[in-house]
């Protein structure tokens, strides 16, 4: 698989080297540089918030939210145990940056963290990891251990009364762990069902205690944002959307892979760096976050930068980078029908709108999709769609709707084909 | 009913939380004990549960939640073929349908030499590695073109 580094996680990084995920690998490319820099200097944790302010870094798990905001949030002065987790349960279709990340540069990661507990006043922390990774995981914790061994984690970290313990949670296959609130029960032993909110991690988190939860990437980049300056950061992006991103790209181009580019850059851009369209064939849609982000058509897709901004701008979003690529032969049916059976396989069963619904969406995507579509179901869906979007718990519901309103409102032609038809202009998923 | 190495393993577990959290280490218990015993049984989850002290009850949930836990007996290779739509974009079906055809199984199926079960799983999160398989929920198979999947076939002999 590709991995196209020209950002602030993979820079440096020699993918030919053996070794390259390695600490000694990782202190020469100049890891571990940052948190010298602020136990040496000794800056406060209010100048490293600040810094991270600067950076304008939005959460790269998919919410964008700004993390030096989400870091001010947390009560510096609480008198009792705060928790530090990073969120690489990475199961949304598409998207594969953070394995790549705990493979190829787990050190940028712990340092990242480290830092964090550090800006804080955390001494704990948790990465929570994909399931179905277990390798990685492994990885993981080698790199964890290396980190101890070396000085860099545990107690009295460089000689300093600063400490910060870190440890690696395997996740065994739910993707709704990757909500931050599954994920915090799932951390304490239980189903992963997410939590209401409020009160948010901030007040009442991991055992109950102030929790900050964060991407994997967006704890990547910490390292350079410290080693650099945030404004280094923020202009390497756009404004709003300050840094490098990793782009997860699948789907039908010749170089599948993880692409780490500026915010910003055109889409045509991205999809040149992958090699262009498999087969010379057209380019039909994307998704361009996800699974979970609406689909865009290829004349809107071309039109737009790869940014928080423009996607949303384009009524869609960034989320987590994932860009899943589709030619002129998929048949939007029956892709849509495999990701609603993903949704209704994966909720949690909590809410009540989303059990039933993400059921009644597959079942009925389904039968148009096998040729017994009724002239109703696209109103049937849109109205099932509005009655699970902002009545459940957490995000999954409005997960399972997005896909399919984007499908209705670029590709409606093709559902309507196929229920007037019993069958399909294109061929099915093979 | 576990070996020591496992017990070990689970210890290692344990160590991770704090000392009033010991239900946080239910997940990886019940990883270890399955890797050893291939599938849990009630009595198995039971056992767990009892060793990381707390209720059999709150074992059984975490087991019955999280889809990589076998509760029923699965072949000496459980293979689970990710059809997801990134992997379907790159021959995930036909992945499936050619293990299918191979090994004479549908999906949750296991051969009658107990050798093999077909899984259908999702999202692994690897796309860009696509199709993938994972082999015994933990060994990542990449790009699974029928070439790849009689190689891998090989060496699972």
């Amino acid at each position: 698989m590709t991995v196209y580094a020209k950002g602030v996680v993979f820079e440096g990084v020699d993918f030919d080297n053996p070794n390259h995920w390695r600490l000694e690998e990782y202190v020469k490319r100049g890891g571990y540089a940052a948190l010298k820099k602020i136990l040496n200097e000794k800056i406060t944790q209010d100048e490293v918030i600040a810094e991270m302010k600067t950076s304008s870094l939005r959460g790269r798990g998919g919410a964008g939210f700004p993390t030096g905001l989400k870091w001010s949030f947390m009560p510096r002065n609480f008198p009792g145990q705060k928790y530090l987790v990073c969120n690489t349960d990475e199961g949304e279709p598409g998207t594969f940056k953070d394995l790549d990340i705990i493979v190829s540069n787990p050190h940028a990661l712990i340092e990242g963290m480290i830092i964090g507990g550090y800006a804080m006043g955390i001494t704990v922390g948790y990465n929570y990891i994909h399931g179905e990774v277990f390798e990685a995981y492994q990885r993981f914790e080698e790199a964890l251990e290396e980190a101890r061994a070396a000085g860099f984690l545990g107690d009295n970290i460089l000689g300093t009364d600063f400490c910060f313990q870190l440890h690696a949670h395997h996740g065994y296959g739910a993707y709704i762990c990757g909500e931050e609130t599954a994920l915090l029960e799932s951390l304490e032993g239980k189903k992963g069902q997410p939590r209401f909110k409020p009160p948010f991690p901030a007040s009442y988190g991991l055992y109950g205690k102030p929790t900050t939860i964060n991407n994997t990437e967006t704890f990547a980049s910490v390292p350079y944002i410290i080693r650099e300056g945030g404004q280094k950061f923020l202009e390497l992006g756009k404004p709003n959307n300050g840094g490098t991103k990793l782009f997860s790209v699948s789907g039908h181009v010749n170089r599948p892979g993880n692409y780490e580019i500026p915010l910003g850059t055109p889409f045509a851009d991205l999809l040149e760096m992958c090699g262009g369209m498999r087969g010379g064939k057209k380019l039909k849609a994307v998704i361009p976050g996800g699974s979970s982000a609406p689909v865009l058509p290829a004349d809107i897709m071309m039109q737009c930068t790869m940014d928080y901004d423009s996607i949303a701008k384009a009524g869609s979003m960034l989320g987590s980078g994932a860009v899943i690529v589709m030619d002129e032969t998929v048949c939007m049916v029956s892709a849509l029908e495999r990701l609603s059976y993903f949704y209704h396989e994966e909720s949690c069963g909590q809410c009540t709108p989303c059990r039933e619904g993400t059921g009644w969406l597959y079942r009925i995507v389904h039968r148009i999709a096998h040729g017994e579509g009724r002239p109703e179901d696209l109103d049937l869906l849109a109205s099932i769609g509005d009655n699970i979007a902002g009545r459940t718990i957490c995000a999954l519901g409005d997960a399972a709707v997005f896909p399919v309103r984007g499908m209705l409102k670029h590709f409606r032609s093709e559902f309507e084909y196929m229920i007037e038809h019993g069958q399909s202009q294109f061929a099915a998923l093979s | 009913m576990l070996s020591q190495e496992s017990l070990a393993q689970i210890d290692r577990e344990l160590a991770k939380y704090p000392a009033d959290q010991r239900r946080s280490a239910i997940m990886g218990a019940l990883r270890i004990a399955q890797t050893e015993k291939r599938y849990l049984t009630n009595e198995l989850i039971e056992f767990v549960a009892g060793y990381v002290r707390i209720p059999p009850v709150a074992a059984y949930e975490v087991a019955t939640f999280y889809n990589m836990y076998d509760r029923k007996p699965v072949g000496k290779y459980k293979l689970t073929v990710c059809t997801n739509l990134p992997c379907a974009l790159s021959g995930g079906y036909s992945t499936a349908e050619y293990l299918k055809q191979k090994l004479g199984i549908g999906f949750g199926e296991t051969t009658a030499d107990g050798k093999y079960t077909l899984a259908e799983g999702e999202c692994m999160g690897a796309c860009g590695y696509a199709p993938v398989m994972l082999v015994n929920n933990h060994s990542m198979c990449s790009h699974m073109t029928p070439e790849a999947i009689e190689k891998k076939l090989a060496e699972l002999e």
